[in-house]
């Protein structure tokens, strides 16, 4: 794969390619100006559908299907909102995407929205991406002055604006209702499914929500068309007729210890190893990989001996893992404690956890303060059963919770406890040799006054 | 207790009107009225919620249950006149990160969440900051420091205004 060609970084080394006039001098909104001459929103939509474009915000759901969703016969208005709450721990595309191509960002939002007839769109940008919101400003700025953006765009009868929505340091507002709530000026406590935000989102009006990259994947599948998509990457199982395939480029972003941690775009499907090898320069000083997360924290890990699975939608499944997530890789190399790493993401899950169900709220608290135990050496052999218990009985997979924050939060625990247990062991019988087979909890006080 | 003097000036009240045309309803300015609010003043205090809820028409309790929701607005307290967020997520703790927050919390004497006596530092513990190829990584207001040390905190701490 050393000889793909970039096209969603294509413009990120160019100088000052957060400007309007270096994307337009690369062809920058010419696909925005032919598609409102030659295609109906329909025409759109099937050529997305055609593509079988995959969501890159982690679900992987066929963005054609979730569009056509929208009811046709609907009075409006209709929304868009743009996913730019890129909160997964090892997780950053979106802000390299925005920071270093806005344009290509907005150019996507506005095809988009042309076929999907939103009329507002929104970008509900995490609060600590400063420099990205500076930059989608100048560039939303300069769409409005070009006629890029506002009534009649480019002479056409299609009209649109775009809203920057900041957040506020809520890693919930990523899943999709919990934005629409959060954008609705509530608390960012997910909805109950169905309706779909496609039938009832935003205000109570049919809402498409996507990813930041996706939407960019639409504007290079309406440049180059459906088939130069579905020229790139991992074919669909002909065996499985319901397989949509993983299709086009990605972006990986590589974080931990590698030589060269970065953003990469490649065909979605590069081998894990080859990622890391090739792309980031090998684990640092030469060490070896002990445990590497494929998509975003909440995927859970793989072991060194998995690293070869083929990084698309499909490849994290077969060891275990969630699914390919927001292609966040995290490397973790053999210095590194698991029972650090499993504290670190459960600390996390439980400080997102926004509350509203009971298995998630009780639940992801409960398992940091197990693994607090543990650390400080009054872990208990049933503490490891216990944790398996909680993740195992939270998230929308056993039908307990409303969103799959849980989820999330439940296979870091499975896939570590499973693949690193005896690590946990070892630890826990070296660190508290009198009482790691003890079957009820020391008291709390005990801890406090030890 | 609340006071009853007005705490949202009429340069606030004019930027949060102008975001009513962006939304169909005035539900929707609460997030980025609580951002101005939380700009101007430091904090959201509760006559700034009583306000707020006046402007968009909503029970003060309304504000609140959304306010408290959001880790992000100071409630109780105006920050520093510097935010200071220490990533302590998988990326970067892996590379130290922790560690870099402890020193930072050494060095101002303070704990993540606390201001510094002399206004001029509030610290967090942030939640992932997106930045995991920079990692460990430190956003100071609008600033990020990437592959951060002790040698930059050290730095950092220096070039700080009185």
């Amino acid at each position: 794969m050393a000889d793909y060609e970039p096209v969603l970084l294509a413009n990120i080394h160019k100088e000052g390619s957060h400007r309007l006039a270096v994307y337009e001098a690369g062809g920058g909104y010419r696909t925005l100006r032919r598609v409102l001459q030659e295609r109906s929103p329909a025409g759109v939509i099937e050529v997305i559908r055609a593509s079988n474009l995959r969501g890159r915000g982690g679900a992987g759901f066929p963005t054609g299907l979730k569009w056509s969703f929208l009811p046709a016969d609907h009075p409006g208005p209709f929304y868009m909102c743009v996913n730019a709450d890129e909160s997964e721990p090892g997780t950053f595309c979106n802000r390299v995407q925005m920071e270093l191509d806005p344009h290509q960002v907005i150019e996507g939002i506005i095809l988009s929205c042309y076929a999907t007839r939103a009329n507002t769109a929104y970008i509900y940008l995490r609060y600590e991406y400063p420099l990205a919101l500076e930059r989608l400003e100048t560039a939303l700025a300069e769409c409005r002055d070009k006629g890029y953006l506002g009534k009649n765009i480019l002479g056409h009868d299609f009209s649109l604006d775009i809203h920057v929505h900041r957040g506020a340091g809520a890693y919930i507002c990523g899943e999709e209702t919990g934005l629409i709530e959060s954008l609705e000026g509530k608390r960012a406590w997910p909805r109950i499914k169905p309706p779909f935000p496609a039938v009832e989102g935003l205000f109570r009006k049919p809402t498409v929500v996507n990813n930041v990259e996706t939407l960019t994947c639409v504007l290079h599948i309406l440049d180059r068309g459906a088939d130069w998509f579905k020229s790139i990457g991992t074919p669909s199982d002909p065996k499985n007729p319901r397989d949509p395939g993983s299709y086009g480029p990605k972006l990986y972003g590589i974080s931990g210890h590698v030589e060269r941690p970065g953003l990469v775009e490649l065909p979605l499907g590069v081998p894990c190893r080859e990622l890391i090898e090739e792309h980031a320069g090998g684990l640092r000083q030469g060490r070896r990989a002990k445990a590497v997360v494929p998509g975003g924290l909440s995927t859970g890990v793989m072991t060194e001996s998995e690293l070869d699975i083929p990084l698309d939608f499909s490849g994290p499944l077969r060891v275990g893992c969630l699914g390919l997530g927001t292609a966040g890789v995290i490397v973790l190399d053999e210095t590194y404690s698991m029972i650090d790493f499993l504290h670190n993401s459960c600390r996390f899950f439980a400080h997102e956890s926004c509350g509203q169900c009971t298995p998630c709220r009780e639940g992801t608290h409960w398992a940091v303060a197990m693994l607090q135990r543990i650390k400080a050496g009054r872990g208990r052999l049933k503490d490891l059963d216990l944790l398996l218990e909680i993740a195992d009985n939270i998230g929308i997979i056993p039908g307990t919770t409303i969103c799959g924050l849980a989820d999330g939060a439940a296979w870091p625990i499975k896939t570590t406890l499973r693949k690193f247990r005896e690590e946990f062991v070892d630890h826990i019988k070296q660190t508290n040799p009198g009482g790691y087979t003890a079957q009820s909890p020391p008291p709390a006080m005990a801890l406090v006054h030890k | 207790m609340p006071t009853t003097e007005r705490v949202l000036s009429d340069p606030i009240r004019t930027a949060i009107q102008a975001y009513y045309p962006r939304y169909p309803n005035r539900r929707a300015v609460l997030l980025p009225a609580l951002h101005v609010v939380h700009e101007h003043l430091g904090h959201v205090p509760q006559q700034a919620v009583v306000e707020i809820a006046e402007m968009l028409e909503l029970a003060p309790a309304d504000v609140l249950d959304t306010l408290s929701f959001y880790g992000f607005f100071k409630q109780v307290e105006p920050m520093g006149r510097l935010r200071v967020w220490v990533c302590r997520s998988i990326s970067c703790a892996a590379c130290g990160g922790e560690d870099l927050l402890e020193y930072l919390c050494r060095r101002l004497g303070i704990r993540p969440g606390e201001t510094t006596a002399d206004g001029r530092v509030t610290l967090e513990f942030a939640e992932c900051l997106g930045a995991c190829e920079h990692a460990p990584a430190m956003l100071a207001g609008d600033t990020l420091y990437k592959k951060l040390t002790k040698e930059k905190i050290d730095d950092f701490l220096a070039s700080l205004p009185s």
